[in-house]
């Protein structure tokens, strides 16, 4: 039995002891894939190959296959970029961040969020690859590699450098992170395989382990290193969205050009990011019957965050709209007055009902308590998200400072298309992690359990 | 046989001398150098053999394509690889006249500019004009000769057409040659010899847009049909009713450049002519007008009675129409510095238009009788006739000689259906168009740059055509098949031009002292001009008649139509030619389409409501029982219950370019006393069908929502008060003061040593002809895209003009300022890329495929670019074009692009210039490949680079020395002076120079990104300035 305190709810229900943690969680890896598992995998190597195809007609054909045009150079390329490195804000908050402040109930979560965060980075990888119209080549002329052309060298004031360099070191420390934090599961994956007999499976889980072997100084050893990646990943939380950002800031473009940017888009990262968080482990809960270990309690304070980071988001918007009218640059004032009221203004009204008014709703206990609520709510959010940076982006620059060249946007199947690549993509390595991979932190969540061996034997 | 004799060769000194060394190995072959005796391979050799076969292997397995290039056996003289050369021609088409010079490189054409030792053209050209070398390799244009619409032989054509011809000539039959106007004194004297052999023969001269009845109307006031030369230049105001004369109406060219004198201003010269402008359709004159007013073609009688009764001081009714008195009184204010033109081709209205403007004593100053113009010779009623005879089966044989007439005459039907009587049909058009391919003999003419031709385009001034590339063909110049077949035979028309010019024109002239001199500097310049006495012809009165005839024309019944010429494919005769069907109309900015234009009162009580991305419905209008179904371009200025039409589509034999576009406005073509009338007030209904259609525009946004940052604007009474009128001085917010924008920057400036390029443009003398837009497109090899990509807004114009409207709305209500004022001003703003030298552009390309050069410009790397748009995001001119797809090597482009996808297309591009591949940006470079030239001519000859060494094929377009380009760093430049540009001292290099002029002003100024482009402010001759956006 458990013993939990009087005060606190406890992060864990149930009454699970260690032995059940391991039961519990390893039970979908050793099992066989559900039937609901081979629709959902179904579903999404569907949204894949279809994704494939459109992607492959992109590469053939040339980007002129997108909606984009001479004054609207990014469209939903960018907006999904944008949008997927956001959700991958989560996981790296949750393991890193939270860690740092000792936040426990991060444990049941952290291993989900981060692997959400490396698929969902992935998806947003292949947008600024895909967009460029010459692929073949871009992917290593963006990196500053030795060359045989004498001095020429990647320019390093241009803020897609920087965010060659953001994505990539916040993608291979995330990796890693995750990766180590994996260790000590697949071990126990493994020695559960020993014992019961199969022996593929131990192999496998062995290699992946690394032959871990659970000693002291290994355990030691494996928390310094935690600690040590936190730190590290830490800044980078902040970090990656905000290069992102520059990719605006940084520019002339009204709409684009705000110094607002960094905090606000960070916000907006870790606002979206939870909200897939909530969306993913709503459902891997129910479907790996998890309630004991990601309670409504870790719901709540998920939600509490992202009731924050929304309304951190709506102070920017409207900071945004304050400095537009208070600067007195027409351009300016004009772009702002363009995504109220211009021809994209359905898009800005989306993104105002979506990210500031809807997730308001969690002030009330009820709602934020309550699952299906959540659910819905952390959908509506991701929407938003993804309009805000299609507000951003396209809002902006079809009406810039040339009205002669002011145009529209809109958008064609492989537009579509590539965006439902990286669903599928993303669907389809998130099932095979939930299948594959222990989905919560094993090892972590046996540490928070405080349970007795004499009430242990009683039962 | 002595031995003594012998010889001994010895391999050097050591043998001579026996060295012990030399005779050790003597008798070896090769000298050891040291080896070991037995080398054998050791196991280091093996694998360094192994290594270099694989590389060498692997290297030979990524060998490039051959491509053969053979080199001349013996090299013609003139012709060096990579350089090209110059020839003077002559582009003539179907009445349009212009003085050119061809470069051809490597033997072939690749771009035609204006002769400026013409007098007539003085070096200007048009959109036509230049994209005239692409027709030259159009794919449609005939292999040779074709019998029955079958390849044949010219001999078997000769053959049978002499004698089919004698045949004629000996029962008495008629024969008739047809054609355009025909300005060539050779020509007209090959065909006096072919009617000499056939003296049944009549020649017959029509043009597809008639100017018979101002011929008319001059004969009856002169006493000659003749048409005068008009000097825009002397006029202080000038009154045009209808007359676009700066786009189409008789000599464009000619009178943009005189124009354009009197609109040039500045502070020492605060004085520019007056223009109002009386019109149905926004024309692209009426555009540039100070006061223009709109009326439908029946309220023309009733302006100029007005303006004839103020001038004539007399009482004067009004004619409802704007504008009109003022005008008038103007007029009578500036006598003899006055004009009044008409676009009417009724002979009535034009008798008027000249006792109006003899009245004002405009003859012998801006209007000249002593210099008549030839290049519109045309004759309805001659034609008419020959229509009508050949309907009548009189007519036994007709030739068609370079000329259309089944589509470009409005009885082409009918002309069609009679040809297939006719015992002998023969056409010298070098495509198979929609007469040719009604014949049955076609017998193509040479393109004219392939041909040799001799022109008088005014009386005394003439001027030659010469090849500048071999015919690519089997085609043989019209000419010279009138000469085999009226027997003669000397033919070589080359000979036949010399020796005529020989016996014509050498004998009047001194200057040269025999006559291979003489034609070699005729021929190297272009033009030849014979001094005579200028001598007004006198003007006979017929005022009270004119006057009544003029003013009881036409009575308005409901809607009218305008059908005007298509500014861009003309007459129709080059719609084939991609560069003028991509050209946006300077207007509408429509590609790619026909359309009517509709006012948008009009459209409203239709209840058509086309979006801002051309999305409309066709029109269903209906004239005479015969109707078609154009969409509707809802167009500010359209005078309301007007509808305009251009000519030039609806082609049906054309090639792959215009098939299928637009339909043949010829046949509405009416008649007025006995001369076409290309309006239609009578009998006009219109309905709106339900059936969408979508318009390629290249801009779609249509005011410039009061943006003085971009257009800065301002009158003529303010100008002479405040040369800086208009101006705007953008101030920033420093921490404790407002500042200059440009004053503050992050970056330090870049100094540029050597040369600095700049630019500016002249909005006022700039009246949005597009010549430019297409030269450069010639010149730089810019893909056309075709119409689906321009509605993707993809052209890939470099240089494009943005027209702006006025709108009557408070700039500060966006929504409003959105749509235009009912009859706008306009404004045209060329914009290419600025080369801004904080270039927001630069810092941004991940991979530095844009960078700054030493000498001010912004370049851009192709093979560096790896397309992430980022730097046409940041641009905020909006000038950069990214390649969306392949366009060159593309069979989804053939028929947009032929230029870059067929084998006889491509031989216009430019070698100069890269074509770009798919997935890279490009964008005005300032002719970097002209500048690089420039340089290297100087360098060649060891001195500096002089000012207008360097031209910009846009510059060199434009006829109006709107464009100014040059090196600010060097003082004595035309751009300096025109800028009044002074160096800081301290920095005599930095790009901070002071600009004196006071109308000079940069784009955006207050973004701080410094362009080298400099637009000096539009002025109105208007009497107040009217704020809007």
């Amino acid at each position: 039995m458990q013993v939990t305190s009087s005060i606190r709810e406890p992060l864990i229900t149930g009454g699970k002891t260690v032995r059940d943690v391991s039961e519990d969680i390893s039970r979908q890896v050793e099992g066989k894939p559900t039937q609901l598992w081979w629709i959902a995998m179904g579903i999404s190597l569907t949204l894949l190959g279809f994704g494939f195809y459109c992607l492959c007609t992109l590469l053939w054909e040339g980007v002129g296959v997108w909606g984009l045009n001479k004054t609207v150079g990014w469209a939903w390329d960018i907006t999904n970029f944008v949008w997927w490195v956001g959700i991958g804000h989560a996981g790296t908050l949750i393991s890193a961040i939270l860690l740092l402040f000792r936040q426990k109930w991060r444990m049941s979560i952290n291993r989900a969020a981060e692997a959400m965060t490396i698929f969902a980075v992935i998806c947003a990888a292949t947008f600024p690859f895909a967009h460029m119209g010459r692929l073949w080549l871009g992917f290593y002329w963006v990196f500053p590699l030795p060359n045989t052309w004498g001095s020429l060298w990647a320019n390093f004031n241009s803020p897609l450098l920087w965010d060659v360099f953001a994505i990539s070191t916040y993608f291979s420390v995330s990796l890693v992170f995750w990766y180590m934090g994996l260790i000590p599961d697949f071990a126990v994956i493994r020695d559960r395989a020993v014992r019961q007999g199969h022996q593929l499976r131990a192999n496998i889980y062995n290699f992946l382990s690394f032959g871990w072997d659970g000693a002291a100084r290994t355990w030691s050893r494996y928390e310094s290193v935690a600690l040590i990646l936190a730190g590290l990943s830490t800044p980078l939380v902040l970090s990656v969205h905000t290069i992102v950002s520059m990719d605006f800031a940084t520019s002339v473009v009204p709409g684009w050009h705000a110094t607002i940017f960094p905090p606000y888009f960070v916000a907006g990262a870790i606002f979206s990011g939870f909200a897939m968080v909530l969306t993913l482990l709503i459902i891997t809960r129910k479907v790996f019957k998890l309630e004991d270990y990601i309670t409504i309690y870790h719901i709540e304070l998920m939600n509490i965050v992202i009731i924050i980071t929304g309304s951190i988001v709506g102070i920017a918007y409207i900071t945004e709209f304050f400095i537009a009218w208070y600067g007195q640059v027409p351009a300016e004032q004009y772009a702002f007055f363009n995504r109220m009221q211009g021809p994209y203004w359905w898009a800005y009204w989306s993104m105002m009902t979506c990210n500031v008014i809807s997730p308001q709703l969690f002030w009330f206990k009820k709602i934020r308590t309550n699952i299906v609520a959540t659910f819905v709510l952390s959908i509506i959010v991701n929407i938003g998200m993804w309009f805000e940076r299609f507000v951003i982006i396209v809002t902006s620059i079809h009406r810039d400072y040339v009205p002669s060249s002011w145009s529209m946007f809109h958008p064609t199947i492989y537009d579509m298309g590539e965006y439902i690549f990286t669903f599928g993509l993303f669907f389809s390595a998130f099932l095979l992690f939930a299948k594959f991979f222990p989905v919560i932190n094993m090892a972590e969540v046996k540490s928070i359990i405080k349970s007795s061996s004499e009430v242990k034997q009683k039962h | 046989m002595s031995t003594t004799t012998k010889k001994t060769y010895w391999k050097g000194l050591p043998q001579l001398k026996n060295d012990p060394s030399f005779v050790k190995h003597a008798d070896k072959e090769f000298v050891d150098m040291g080896m070991q005796e037995d080398p054998g391979h050791s196991r280091r050799d093996f694998l360094k053999m192994m290594g270099f076969s694989v590389a060498a292997a692997s290297l030979a397995a990524c060998e490039a394509p051959i491509r053969k290039a053979i080199p001349y056996v013996v090299k013609p003289m003139d012709a060096d690889a990579g350089i090209p050369n110059y020839y003077a021609s002559t582009y003539v088409n179907g009445g349009d006249y212009c003085s050119v010079v061809v470069k051809v490189r490597d033997g072939r054409p690749i771009k035609v500019d204006g002769n400026s030792l013409s007098s007539v053209t003085k070096g200007g050209t048009s959109a036509q004009v230049e994209a005239s070398v692409l027709s030259l390799y159009d794919s449609y244009r005939l292999r040779g000769p074709k019998l029955d619409n079958n390849a044949t032989e010219w001999e078997t054509i000769d053959k049978e057409v002499i004698a089919k011809l004698a045949g004629i000539a000996e029962k008495g039959g008629q024969l008739r040659i047809v054609s355009n106007t025909i300005l060539s004194p050779s020509t007209k004297a090959t065909i006096e010899k072919f009617k000499s052999k056939y003296p049944t023969t009549t020649h017959i001269q029509y043009d597809p847009i008639s100017y018979y009845g101002l011929l008319k109307a001059n004969e009856e006031s002169f006493g000659t049909a003749m048409i005068p030369s008009y000097d825009f230049s002397k006029a202080k105001v000038i009154v045009s009713i209808g007359a676009d004369f700066l786009g189409t109406w008789l000599s464009p060219i000619e009178f943009t450049k005189g124009y354009a004198s009197t609109r040039e201003i500045s502070e020492d010269k605060r004085e520019m002519s007056r223009h109002y402008q009386f019109e149905s359709n926004l024309s692209l004159t009426g555009a540039n007008a100070d006061y223009r007013s709109t009326m439908k073609p029946s309220q023309e009688g009733a302006v100029l009675a007005q303006i004839y009764n103020i001038v004539a001081g007399r009482s004067a009714a009004d004619s409802g129409v704007a504008h009109v008195e003022k005008a008038a009184k103007e007029l009578l204010q500036n006598k003899g510095n006055s004009l009044v033109v008409s676009g009417s081709n009724d002979k009535e209205v034009q008798v008027l238009v000249n006792e109006i403007n003899n009245l004002l004593g405009n003859y012998g100053s801006t209007i000249l009788t002593s210099d008549p113009i030839n290049f519109r010779q045309g004759n309805d009623e001659a034609m008419a006739s020959f229509v009508a005879d050949a309907k009548a089966g009189k007519i036994a044989g007709v030739i068609f000689f370079n000329c259309n007439p089944v589509y470009d005459y409005p009885a082409g039907a009918d002309l069609a259906a009679a040809l297939k009587n006719i015992e002998l049909t023969v056409s010298t058009s070098y495509t198979p168009d929609e007469t040719a391919s009604s014949v049955k003999y076609m017998a193509p003419d040479h393109h004219y740059l392939e041909s040799w031709n001799d022109f008088e385009p005014k009386a005394n001034r003439f001027s030659l055509s010469q090849p500048a590339i071999t015919p690519i063909f089997k085609t043989r110049q019209a000419q010279e098949s009138f000469l085999i077949w009226a027997g003669e035979t000397d033919v070589e028309y080359y000979s036949v031009v010399s020796s005529n010019w020989n016996n014509w024109f050498y004998g009047k002239q001194t200057a040269s002292t025999n006559f291979q001199s003489f034609w070699d500097k005729c021929l190297y310049e272009g033009v030849y001009e014979i001094p005579s006495e200028k001598k007004e012809l006198s003007f006979t009165s017929h005022a009270d008649e004119a006057f009544s005839k003029a003013t009881s024309g036409a009575k308005s019944s409901g809607y009218e139509l305008v059908i005007y010429e298509s500014y861009g494919i003309g007459n129709g005769n080059q719609a084939n030619n991609p560069l003028l069907q991509e050209l946006p109309d300077p207007i509408t900015k429509a590609t790619w389409d026909h359309y009517a234009t509709i006012s948008q009162k009009d459209a409203k009580s239709l209840g058509i409501d086309s979006d801002a991305e051309g999305n409309t419905k066709l029109l269903s209008i209906t004239v005479a029982g015969k109707s078609i179904k154009l969409p509707a371009l809802i167009q500010p200025g359209q005078a309301v219950g007007t509808f305009g039409i251009a000519l030039g589509y609806g082609r049906t034999r054309v090639g792959v370019v215009a098939e299928g576009i637009g339909q043949n406005l010829y046949g509405w073509v009416g008649n007025s006393n006995g001369s076409l009338n290309y309006n239609v007030t009578a009998g006009v209904s219109v309905a709106v069908t339900s059936d969408d259609f979508q318009l390629a525009q290249t801009q779609i946004h249509q005011t410039y929502m009061g943006r003085t940052s971009v257009i800065q604007e301002s009158v003529l009474s303010e100008f002479k008060k405040d040369a800086a009128a208009g101006r705007e001085f953008p101030k920033i917010s420093n921490w404790d003061e407002k500042v200059d924008a440009s004053s503050l920057s992050l970056w330090k400036g870049h100094e540029y040593k050597n040369h600095y390029w700049g630019m500016a443009i002249d909005l006022n003398t700039c009246t949005g002809c597009a010549a430019c837009v297409v030269a450069c497109n010639v010149e730089n090899n810019v893909a056309l895209v075709g119409k689906q990509e321009v509605i993707n807004r993809r052209e890939m114009h470099w240089l494009r003009i943005d027209r702006y409207y006025s709108s009557d709305a408070n700039p500060e209500d966006y929504k409003a300022a959105e749509i235009a004022s009912e009859n706008p001003e306009v404004v045209f703003q060329p914009m290419m890329c600025q080369h801004c030298n904080n270039a927001p552009c630069e810092t941004v390309c991940p991979v530095a495929a844009t960078t700054h050069s030493t000498e001010g410009l912004n370049q851009m790397t192709y093979n560096r670019c790896i397309g992430t748009r980022y730097c046409a995001n940041n641009c905020p001119y909006k000038v950069r074009r990214f390649n969306w797809f392949k366009y060159h090597d593309n069979q989804q482009f053939v028929q947009s692009n032929p230029a870059m996808n067929t084998d006889l297309g491509r031989m216009v591009l430019n070698p100069e210039v890269t074509v770009r591949s798919r997935g890279v940006m490009e964008k005005c470079s300032f002719c970097v490949q002209r500048i690089q030239t420039g340089k290297l001519g100087a360098k060649k000859e060891r001195r500096p680079l002089k000012d207008g060494e360097v031209v910009t094929a846009c510059q060199a377009a434009c006829s109006t020395g709107a464009i100014v380009f040059g090196d600010m760093n060097n003082p004595e430049s035309n751009i300096s002076k025109l800028l009044k540009i002074e160096s800081d001292p301290n920095r005599p290099y930095g790009i901070d120079k002071k600009i004196g002029n006071p109308r000079a002003y940069r784009v955006l100024e207050e973004i701080g990104v410094k362009p080298n482009i400099f637009y000096l402010t539009k002025i109105r001759n208007k009497d107040e300035h009217k704020e809007h956006a």
